[in-house]
């Protein structure tokens, strides 16, 4: 603050200015409203009561609780809960209803729909991806090629029950042997095997490929499982060969390793860990999302 | 500019004040042609705020008869025979276009009248201070009773004043909140408390601030808390109107008696008595003497109150007038007036007004009845089926913004043998797949459309549909179909 001389006095106001001169051009020295200060103050005790009534200060192993004792995480609870009532009607119209009704009733579809897609999101994501398109060796659930069935029965049955999940007594088990690991093929007998299966295809094969051979072993050995002509068997989760969805791959390097290791991919059962409105919803949706049977 | 007469600076003190205390506005009652078209509006305007959610407008089954009504849950506005739907949102946006241009024109029209005669925080404040002249009475009165100390008639005054104030914002939030639900449901639910809590919080917000700002802060509002001062006066010019006091024609001010003694003597004197009139009226305790304000809301009560005085001295009317800048000049410089009310600016705010308002009728009169949407999945982009065709997925919405159900089928265009399927779908109708979606309703579907895969290496052109089998109407949408050399 400067020194108020008559020369500081705006002469056409009453207004005194800070005595500040730039070119010629004085500012004014307007006073802020003191109920503007009030509210200041207002705002720091307000802040205070924050401290107060809710958890803030940070102590060595804890922190203070707030008067009130309100947690965030009680929060989610209680917000949850609300949630849950809010759907309740509707769930209980999904316990209630048969898979193909809640199919044929658009209302029902949405609900199921929406809910089976958040499901989704959390649950089968990180395996199938976020639009259940799949990776290598985790199927696309978009498509019409479905290991142990695309119904929306077959669906709901894997969803349970997992696939080769020990935990649950009713998963769904197979296991392709490791017949180049456990040596019950020579390498070159593999090969054959893989030229052979993409053959079945229709996929081109190497030259100098001994179809004959593969085909001889092809059928005594992946026959019982994938079928005569590769057309695969959804009771013991065999893919079908001769179509063009892959599940590891169609080049011959990728046969050769899953003819070498054998094995399957895993599916927890999901009927331990959601409930079940939640896991028919997801039915629903992996059979809406085009490829249902 | 200043805040000259809301402010007691201590001018002899060696430090100035940081923070002042707020110097209290006495406004005096004033009759005259301002006056009167200030009431005039206010009358009109909260004749509409009050009684507009009453008005009906039969809009027919499944639809709300309520001529104004912003239905929040069911994400629907409607006003008299317009509907709107929460993605038509831009009629908004063009009416928010049309308001600030409207501003804007007025301004540079004359000045702050929409701070003199519209504005809610004036039409408001105007209101309570005629309850507060009708129960304490005038300037002088409330003055004096002010300076005594307090007793038990100026105590029943003034809680009489605030119970009618709080009144007032009470009705004010109250028909606030009917603007938002059918009204007179509302107001039954409201009075046997059965209506939604958050009804009662709006109520009660509304009712402190209306009584806050109105009552207790007024022209405190204006002066710190709204931006349009301040936008104002870097928009206004020389050839817009403003409540100016023409110091042409007032100065030298001298008192009644002196100027009739100097002009009987020949000697010049100005018209002004300095009888302080212009600035007991006036609602912000401006000083409209001293020049353009950051206070002064263009009421023109200060012309009302000077002309009454230059009537009873037997000068000319119209000493604080509304007048141009540029006139002021001229008139030192003895030229004629001039008004130029089409300017550049003028015309270019009344170009977009009309411009935005052309668009905005054009849209609302072809606007469509139903819509569709389509939403390519983002996640898998294509899927490969199991005898090499390619599939690709779309969330279809079908809006049908008429009161009654109708059928629609859904037609694709652009591929060759293209499969089209609604997943979860109905009936069939000449091939085509056709889904109902109910009144005023919208409904989401699951599209799905699989095609050989041609090789082509750009996304395919394809055209979405919907027909109301009923008139045959139609809405169109337009994607892509994309396979694995289309992917970019």
């Amino acid at each position: 603050m400067t020194n108020k001389t008559e020369a500081n006095v705006d002469p056409h106001k009453v207004v005194g200015t800070t005595g500040h001169d730039w070119d010629g051009i004085a500012e004014l020295n307007t006073p802020l409203p003191r109920w503007w200060l009030w509210t200041f103050y207002l705002t720091i005790i307000w802040a205070l009561g924050y401290w107060v009534v809710y958890p803030a200060i940070p102590l060595a192993t804890s922190f203070t609780k707030g008067v009130f004792g309100w947690t965030s995480r009680e929060q989610v609870v209680k917000d949850l809960e609300g949630l849950n009532t809010l759907r309740g009607p509707m769930t209980a119209k999904i316990e209630a209803a048969s898979l193909q009704d809640i199919a044929k009733t658009p209302e029902l579809l949405s609900f199921a729909r929406a809910q089976g897609g958040a499901a989704f999101a959390v649950n089968c994501s990180p395996c199938h991806g976020a639009g259940a398109q799949g990776f290598k060796g985790y199927p696309n659930l978009n498509d019409d090629d479905w290991l142990w069935g695309g119904s929306v029965d077959a669906i709901h049955t894997t969803l349970q029950h997992g696939i080769r999940w020990d935990a649950d007594k009713d998963t769904r088990s197979s296991m392709m042997p490791a017949f180049g690991k456990d040596g019950l093929l020579k390498p070159n007998e593999i090969s054959a095997s893989a030229d052979y299966v993409r053959s079945l295809a229709g996929l081109p094969t190497e030259k100098d490929a001994d179809l004959k051979l593969g085909q001889k072993l092809f059928t005594d050995n992946c026959a019982a499982c994938h079928g005569e002509t590769g057309e695969g068997n959804q009771d013991v989760g065999a893919p079908k060969l001769s179509d063009k969805v892959w599940l590891y791959g169609s080049d011959k390097a990728t046969i050769i390793e899953r003819i070498t290791l054998g094995g399957g991919g895993q599916m927890p059962a999901w009927s331990q860990r959601l409930d079940s409105p939640t896991i028919k919803s997801l039915a629903i949706y992996v059979h809406t999302l085009g490829g249902g049977q | 500019m200043s805040l000259t007469t809301s402010f007691d600076p201590h001018l002899d003190e060696p430090e100035a004040p940081l923070y002042a205390a707020r110097k209290k506005i006495y406004p005096q009652g004033v009759s005259g042609f301002f006056r009167r078209t200030k009431t005039t509006i206010l009358i009109i305007t909260l004749g509409i705020y009050y009684f507009l959610p009453f008005l009906r407008w039969d809009r027919g089954p499944n639809a709300p008869n309520q001529a104004l009504l912003i239905d929040l849950p069911h994400r629907r506005a409607y006003f008299f025979f317009i509907e709107i739907w929460p993605q038509e949102v831009y009629y908004l946006t063009g009416l928010l276009i049309i308001a600030a241009m409207v501003l804007f024109l007025m301004n540079a029209m004359a000045g702050r009248i929409w701070c003199g005669y519209l504005c809610p925080q004036t039409v408001w404040t105007d209101l309570f201070m005629a309850v507060e002249r009708m129960i304490e009475g005038d300037r002088r009165t409330r003055m004096n009773r002010d300076a005594e100390p307090m007793n038990l008639e100026t105590f029943s005054y003034k809680l009489l004043k605030h119970s009618l104030w709080l009144l007032i914002a009470w009705w004010t939030g109250g028909v606030w909140v009917l603007y938002f639900a059918d009204a007179p449901t509302l107001v039954k639910d409201l009075i046997q408390f059965e209506a939604d809590p958050i009804a009662y919080v709006s109520i009660l917000t509304l009712t402190l601030t209306t009584y806050v700002f109105a009552g207790l802060m007024r022209e405190q509002v204006c002066l710190y808390m709204c931006p349009w001062p301040r936008i104002q006066a870097a928009m206004t010019d020389e050839y817009a109107l403003n409540v100016t006091y023409r110091v042409d024609r007032g100065e030298p001010r001298m008192s009644f008696k002196k100027a009739t003694h100097a002009r009987s003597l020949g000697e010049t004197a100005g018209d002004c008595i300095d009888c302080q009139q212009c600035v007991a009226v006036c609602p912000t305790g401006v000083d409209i003497r001293h020049g353009a304000d950051l206070g002064c809301i263009q009421c023109g009560l200060c012309i009302d109150a000077c002309d009454e005085i230059m009537e009873k001295i037997g000068r000319p009317t119209r000493l604080i007038a509304y007048d141009t800048e540029v006139n002021l000049k001229r008139r030192k410089e003895g030229l004629t007036e001039i008004f130029r009310p089409f300017r550049a600016r003028t015309i270019l705010y009344m170009a977009i007004i009309t411009a935005v308002s052309g668009v905005m009728l054009y849209a609302l009169l072809t606007r469509a009845p139903f819509t569709v949407s389509v939403i390519h999945d983002r996640n898998p982009i294509f899927v490969k089926l199991s005898d090499g065709h390619i599939r690709n997925g779309y969330t279809v919405r079908i809006a049908n913004m008429l009161p009654s159900e109708r059928i629609f089928t859904l037609a694709v265009e652009g591929l060759h043998d293209a499969h089209v399927e609604i997943i979860g779908g109905e009936t069939l109708i000449d091939g085509r797949p056709s889904v109902s979606v109910g009144p005023d309703q919208t409904r989401e579907l699951r599209v799905t459309v699989r095609a050989l895969d041609g090789r082509e290496e750009e996304p395919t052109h394809l055209e979405f549909t919907i027909r109301d089998e009923s008139d045959g109407r139609t809405a169109e949408a337009r994607d892509y179909f994309r396979t694995p050399h289309s992917i970019h």
